[in-house]
């Protein structure tokens, strides 16, 4: 990220009036598209406030998105906003960082969006370490098309593509941005939102790239079809069944169908810095300059 | 000058010529026969300060300089015909977000992955209509290694005025063969800067209200905070499911093309005006037909050529009045028949069309066009 001079709150706002008043585009975006009891909301809160609590100049930030119920989040936040094409947030995203490095960009991702038609950019974005934060918000379903399997949807459950239950294997999204090579990677969910706050805060910060997962419930695609009485109530099974993560030798982190009676991580997975894309480029065309200045010594 | 003239193939002087355009982002991914354009670049734009990078694929190569062109620059990428037809949901995005970008495809034989190092025509009508909906379509064909030059440019500026894709129309043959040109001075052909809003706080990106082109444009990160979607929207960016906004958001596309035509009008004839014979080329299709109109007059016949290097959108009356007194049309080209559809439109009723197609990933031969028209003509 771009740290703002001296740690100054550009935007300094506090009360959920004053987020609204300083965030939020006025111009009739309301209501919103998302379902009573949609876990998204409270991702756009836990987001807009990190930036808040950064001190990102709205100008700054780009919030860039695929396509699904979580990539029309940018049309509601007041920042340079880009809503893409399903699965290609971070190859938008990657262009308008590299072209741009002072910008803070960050993507938010449906898991249909992120890890099938995405996979490929996800894992490139991860391998290329782009200091950009990719925030996937995992429903376990297409939410938008009207809740189709997706890629993290759990082995057993019913989807109106998968009638008679899902037989394939879900992928762990953390894995698979721990194998890609990024460079900072947690899990949250809605329910864990002070949490969830502090990960894209420290996801936002690490110059490289991020991948904050957060469970979030689907009732209407989801829930409903797999014994789940109410939304609220998916949110409070969230609470129950996430597990804080302590890193320690012997306590490795383990996906979450591993973990007894669909408990599941939650917490940092990976912090650590290494070279980032846009600076390694930064680095090549600064020594390509100085050899063409000497050609002697070139 | 002698210094000037170099020895150079068109996928070499389409990367020099987007430098001269003022490039400074090219995303990519290999595949021949385009690639001499991005390994050039990966050389030059560092020097320049500028932005090369090769993406995961096409779909995001494109995407990567649509973003960048939204920060700021002019951005082109390069591909042949799978590529291209990856490519196409974003040339679409581009056009319905009114994003300036520059495609090169350096057709090669299809379909499918079809013959990676031999030539083709193949795809004249991806170039309009390989993207899904009616979006509007800007291509240019050119025919030689120098007119490469200027189509690049040109394609680089229409980009920044008309706000939408730009497609250059190389082939294989084109792409690697070696001319030798007299490379053009700097400031001998016009390049057009992107356009900056005066005020970024009352920004808007959009304006259905007009056809009209050479806009300002917004850098995400000057002030504008504006919004960008492939959904129909409305002025403010918004999606809409409202019929008279949705009408106004895709008629303002496809008018700022229609309503502006003349501004790309840009074709060659040779002696068409009263010709009997009238050839309609395009590219390097258009170099063979050449050589057979030169053996046509020398046999004391009355022979045209019309060459569009603007493809799409196409010079239909401009043809129509052309070829409106010849008795047969001539339409050589390396694919199945596409251009001698748009030809056939626009040609008089009693017009003897003979179309000259190739599409085993051969150069298309003079002989073999001579000798297809010598059929036709005593067939009567």
């Amino acid at each position: 990220m771009t740290e703002p001079a001296d740690g100054e709150k550009i935007n300094a706002a506090s009360t959920a009036d004053e987020l609204y008043d300083c965030y939020l585009r006025k111009t009739s975006k309301f209501p919103h598209v998302w379902c009573s009891g949609c876990g998204i909301g409270i991702v756009l809160g836990s987001l807009i406030r990190s930036i808040e609590h950064i001190g990102l100049k709205k100008d700054d930030v780009l919030v860039v998105s695929g396509i699904g119920c979580s990539s029309r989040l940018p049309g509601y936040v007041d920042f340079n906003t880009l809503h893409t094409t399903h699965g290609r947030a971070l190859a938008f995203g990657t262009g308008a960082k590299f072209g741009r490095p002072a910008l803070n960009v960050i993507a938010v991702m449906g898991d249909g969006d992120a890890l099938a038609i995405g996979g490929n950019h996800f894992i490139h974005s991860c391998r290329r370490n782009i200091d950009i934060t990719a925030v996937v918000i995992n429903n376990f379903n297409y939410g938008m098309t009207g809740g189709q399997n997706s890629p993290t949807t759990p082995e057993g459950s019913i989807l109106t593509t998968a009638p008679y239950g899902n037989i394939e294997n879900p992928f762990d999204t953390c894995d698979l941005a721990l194998g890609s090579g990024a460079t900072f990677v947690a899990r949250s969910t809605v329910y864990h939102v002070a949490e969830l706050k502090e990960y894209i805060t420290l996801g936002i910060r690490n110059p490289g790239f991020s991948v904050v997962e957060v469970y979030a419930p689907c009732y209407t695609g989801y829930g409903r079809r797999n014994e789940a009485k109410t939304p609220t109530g998916m949110i409070a099974q969230l609470g129950k069944d996430a597990v804080p993560f302590k890193k320690t030798l012997l306590n490795r982190r383990k996906p979450p169908g591993s973990l007894e009676g669909g408990k599941f991580h939650i917490g940092i997975f990976r912090d650590e810095r290494k070279n980032e894309f846009c600076n390694s480029y930064a680095e090549l065309v600064k020594k390509r300059k100085k050899d063409m200045e000497n050609p002697i010594s070139s | 000058m002698a210094e000037r003239v170099r020895l150079i193939t068109g996928n070499h002087i389409i990367a020099e010529a987007a430098l001269a355009a003022g490039c400074t982002f090219f995303g990519g991914y290999p595949i021949t026969p385009s690639s001499e354009i991005a390994e050039s670049l990966s050389r030059k734009l560092p020097e320049i300060g500028g932005y090369f990078i090769q993406m995961e694929d096409e779909l995001a190569s494109l995407a990567a300089c649509i973003g960048a062109s939204l920060v700021g620059h002019k951005v082109m990428t390069a591909t042949s015909g799978p590529g291209y037809s990856l490519m196409q949901e974003h040339i679409g995005f581009a056009a319905m977000g009114e994003v300036p970008v520059v495609v090169v495809n350096v057709m090669r034989g299809g379909p499918s992955t079809g013959l990676p190092t031999k030539t083709s025509q193949g795809d004249l009508y991806q170039a309009k209509y390989g993207t899904h909906g009616d979006a509007p379509a800007i291509a240019f064909v050119p025919a030689t290694v120098r007119e490469a030059f200027d189509a690049t440019v040109k394609a680089f500026n229409f980009a920044e005025t008309f706000r939408t894709p730009v497609s250059i129309l190389a082939d294989e043959v084109l792409g690697h063969m070696i001319e030798a040109v007299e490379m053009p001075e700097p400031g001998s052909y016009e390049v057009v800067e992107r356009i900056k809003p005066e005020d970024f706080s009352t920004y808007s990106h959009y304006d259905h209200a007009t056809a009209q082109i050479g806009k300002p444009l917004a850098n995400y990160g000057d002030g504008a905070r504006f919004h960008v979607t492939g959904l129909t929207h409305d002025e403010t960016g918004f999606p809409t499911n409202d019929p008279e906004l949705i009408a106004k958001c895709h008629n303002r596309l496809l008018d700022k093309v229609t309503e502006n035509a003349d501004k790309l009008f840009w074709r060659e004839t040779d002696g068409i005006e009263n010709a009997e014979i009238a050839f309609v080329a395009v590219g390097t299709a258009s170099r063979a037909a050449r050589v057979v109109i030169n053996r046509l007059r020398s046999e004391g016949r009355s022979v045209g050529l019309y060459r569009p290097i603007t493809l799409w959108p196409f010079p239909a009356d401009d043809l129509k009045n052309s070829i409106s007194a010849a008795k047969t049309v001539v339409v050589p080209e390396m694919n199945a028949g596409q251009l001698v559809e748009e030809v056939r439109k626009y040609a008089a009723p009693a017009t003897r069309i003979v179309q000259v197609n190739r599409f085993d990933g051969e150069l298309i031969t003079p002989d073999e066009i001579y000798a297809s028209l010598k059929a036709a003509l005593e067939e009567v």
